[in-house]
C-alpha cells in the first residue's frame, strides 16, 4: 500500500517536471509567433500582453514584401534540391561500398573518413573559398552544391553504414548466385529495404540545406542570391526594433521545417538515437 | 555443394581462382561505390587542411598573391595579438560552462523522459522543438526575448524583484546570456542519452532493489556508468560545436559590446573575410584545430578512467 502510494507519488513528480520543462522550452516559440501577430504600440507596452488586440495578419505580407522573400525562398530550394539527392545518393553509395562489399583497405579507409567528424570546420574554410574564387565561382551555387555530390558527409556514410550492416548477408549471397552485379544489389535489394534510413539521411541533409548560414553568406555577396537564412539576417540588419516584422519573417523562416518535423518526427528521433548507439 | 566435401585436386586449384575473380569483381566495385566520398575527403577535407596549413605561413589578401612570412603570423598572434587572446578566452567562457550545464540538463531531461510515462511522446516532441529552430530564426527571436526594456526575459524577472538586466547588451552578462541561450537547444543530446538509458539492462536495476538500493543509488551505481560511452560521444561533439560557435555572436553582437563576445570563429571571419587577411586567419583556424584537438585527446585519454565499455 504505502508502496504504490510512493510510486504514484514520483510519478506525478516526474509529470510535474516534464510540465515544467514543456513550459519553459514553449514560451519562447509562443512568444515569437504572439509578436508576430501584434501591433508595434502593443509590442511594447510593459507589462507584456499575451494575445495580440487586434491580431495584426497583415504583418506577414508585410514582412514579406518589404525582401524579396519569395525570391529567396526559391533560391533557397534551388540549392536545397539537388543537394539533398547528391547527399542521399552518394552516401548511400559511399555506405554500401563499407558495409556490404569487401576490399582491400576498407576498414582502414572509413577510419581515416570518420576522423572528419571530428575535424572543424574552420580549418577547411579559407582554402575552399580560396579555390572557389580562383575559379571565379564565387556568386554562384556550385560552392554550395557540388560537396554533397561527393559522399554528402561520412555523418550520413556512417548512418547508412550502420543500417546496411544490420540487413542479412544471405540477400547479396542469393543475388549473386542469380548472377546479380553489387549495383544491381544495392539498387534492387539493399535500397528498397533501407527507406527509412534514407528517408532519415535525406531530412537530416534537408534541414542542413535549409539552415546553413555561413556557407551562402561567404559564398553569396549579390543579395539577388541570397537564401532565406541570409535574407532573414539582411532584413535584421534593416529593420532593427521593427519586433513584429522580424518576428514574423522569422516565424515564415522556421514554419517549413516545423511541418517537416512535425510530419516525419519518427525518422528525427530514430536517425538521432542512431547516431549515439556506437558512440 | 556436396563436391565441397571431397575435394579433387583440380577443384582446389579451380576453386580459389573462382574465387578470387569474384573477390576482385566484389573490390573494384566497392572502391568504385566509395570513389565520390574519398574524392570528397582529399577534396574538401584533406586538401584544405593541408592547404590552410601551408596558407597559415603566408602573407595572403584575397586578390593577391600569397608571400610567404614563415612563422610571422603565429609570431604576431602569440606576441601582439589582443583581439586572439580575447577571443579565445570568451570561446573558452563559453565552451566550459555550456558544455556542462547542457549536457547536464540533456541528462536531466533523458532521465525523465525514461521514467515510463505514458505522455513521453509528447514531452519528447516539446523538449526537443526548440533544436529545430534554424540558428539565424532562433538569433533573431532571441535577441527580442533579450531586449531590456520589452523583451520577455526581464518582463519574467522584473515583477520578481530582479533589477534589469542587460543581457546580450551588457559586457558582463552577454557571455552568460549566450550560455543561457545554450541550454534552449539541447534535443539531440537528450535523444542520444535517452537511447543509452533505453540501453540499460533491467536486470541490473532490480538486483539494486533488491540490495535495498533507492533511486539515488541506481543512478549513481548503475545508470551513470552504464551510460558513460554515451556521455563521452555527447562531451566530445559538444565541445567541438560550442569552440566553434558563430551565427549567434555574428548575427546577435557582432561580437560586441567591448568583444566580449568576439567569439573564436566570428573573429577568424572577420579576419578572413572583412579585413581579407587569409594567411593571418589560416594560421589562427590551426591554432583552433590545435587547440581542439588536444581537448579531444585530453578527454580521450582521460576517458579509461571512467568511461565504462561493456563486455572489456
Amino acid at each position: 500500500m504505502g508502496k504504490q502510494a510512493n510510486e504514484r507519488l514520483s510519478k506525478l513528480m516526474v509529470y510535474l517536471l516534464c510540465l515544467a520543462g514543456s513550459v519553459v522550452m514553449l514560451i519562447p516559440l509562443v512568444w515569437l509567433v504572439r509578436s508576430s501577430f501584434m501591433g508595434l504600440s502593443q509590442i511594447f507596452i510593459f507589462p507584456p500582453e499575451w494575445i495580440p488586440n487586434p491580431w495584426h495578419f497583415d504583418n506577414y505580407p508585410k514582412a514579406l514584401t518589404t525582401i524579396p522573400f519569395l525570391r529567396y525562398f526559391v533560391n533557397t530550394l534551388i540549392i536545397l534540391v539537388p543537394s539533398v539527392i547528391g547527399t542521399v545518393a552518394t552516401s548511400a553509395l559511399a555506405a554500401y561500398g563499407f558495409a556490404r562489399l569487401r576490399w582491400p583497405g576498407r576498414d582502414i579507409i572509413f577510419n581515416i573518413l570518420m576522423t572528419t567528424l571530428m575535424l572543424p570546420y574552420a580549418v577547411t574554410l579559407i582554402p575552399t573559398f580560396l579555390v572557389w574564387a580562383k575559379l571565379g565561382l564565387i556568386n554562384t551555387y556550385w560552392p554550395l552544391v557540388l560537396p554533397s555530390w561527393f559522399g554528402g558527409g561520412i555523418f550520413f556514410i556512417f548512418l547508412l553504414r550502420q543500417f546496411f550492416m544490420s540487413l542479412p548477408k544471405e540477400l547479396d549471397e542469393a543475388a549473386t548466385i542469380d548472377g546479380a552485379n553489387p549495383l544491381q544489389i544495392f539498387w534492387f535489394i539493399i535500397i528498397p529495404l533501407s527507406r527509412p534510413a534514407l528517408i532519415t539521411v535525406a531530412i537530416f541533409s534537408t534541414l542542413n540545406a535549409w539552415n546553413d548560414f555561413l556557407g551562402p553568406l561567404i559564398y553569396l555577396n549579390d543579395s539577388r542570391q541570397y537564401t532565406l537564412a541570409l535574407g532573414l539576417a539582411e532584413f535584421t540588419g534593416l529593420y532593427t526594433s521593427q519586433w513584429h516584422l522580424l518576428m514574423a519573417a522569422a516565424t515564415v523562416v522556421l514554419l517549413p521545417v516545423l511541418i517537416l518535423f512535425f510530419v516525419a518526427q519518427r525518422y528525427f528521433i530514430e536517425g538521432i538515437a542512431l547516431t549515439g548507439s556506437k558512440g | 555443394m556436396s563436391s565441397l566435401s571431397h575435394n579433387s585436386p583440380s577443384q582446389i586449384k579451380g576453386k580459389p581462382r573462382g574465387l578470387s575473380r569474384h573477390r576482385r569483381r566484389e573490390a573494384i566495385w566497392g572502391m568504385i561505390c566509395v570513389a565520390p566520398a574519398v574524392l570528397g575527403f582529399l577534396l574538401w577535407q584533406l586538401g584544405p587542411i593541408l592547404g590552410s596549413l601551408f596558407i597559415a605561413f603566408t602573407d595572403w589578401g584575397i586578390a593577391g598573391t600569397p608571400d610567404w612570412v614563415g612563422l610571422g603570423n603565429f609570431k604576431q598572434i602569440f606576441t601582439e595579438d589582443q583581439l586572439f587572446r580575447k577571443s579565445l578566452g570568451v570561446t573558452l567562457y563559453f565552451s566550459l560552462a555550456s558544455v556542462p550545464l547542457r549536457m547536464l540538463l540533456a541528462f536531466l531531461l533523458a532521465v525523465l523522459l525514461n521514467q515510463k510515462i505514458r505522455a513521453l511522446p509528447i514531452f519528447r516532441t516539446i523538449f526537443y522543438l526548440p533544436s529545430i529552430v534554424p540558428a539565424i530564426a532562433s538569433s533573431v527571436l532571441w535577441i527580442w526575448l533579450f531586449n531590456p526594456d520589452f523583451g520577455l526575459l526581464n518582463a519574467v524577472l522584473r515583477p520578481l524583484g530582479f533589477p534589469k538586466i542587460q543581457w546580450i547588451y551588457g559586457s558582463d552578462s552577454v557571455i552568460p546570456s549566450f550560455i543561457l541561450m545554450s541550454l534552449w537547444d539541447i534535443g539531440p543530446m537528450m535523444i542520444i542519452f535517452l537511447a543509452g538509458l533505453q540501453g540499460v539492462p533491467r536486470q541490473l536495476y532490480e538486483a539494486v532493489e533488491i540490495d535495498g538500493g533507492n533511486a539515488w543509488h541506481r543512478l549513481k551505481h548503475i545508470t551513470v556508468p552504464m551510460i558513460t560511452p554515451t556521455i563521452l560521444f555527447n562531451l566530445i561533439l559538444s565541445i567541438i560545436g560550442a569552440m566553434q560557435t558563430f551565427v549567434q555572436p555574428y548575427v546577435m553582437t557582432d561580437g560586441g559590446p567591448n568583444n566580449n563576445s568576439l567569439m573564436y570563429v566570428l573573429y577568424l571571419y572577420k579576419k578572413a573575410f572583412e579585413q581579407s587577411q587569409m594567411g593571418y586567419a589560416s594560421a589562427l583556424a590551426w591554432i583552433l584545430f590545435v587547440i581542439i584537438a588536444v581537448m579531444s585527446f585530453v578527454v580521450f585519454r582521460t576517458s579509461s578512467s571512467w568511461v565504462y565499455y561493456e563486455g572489456r
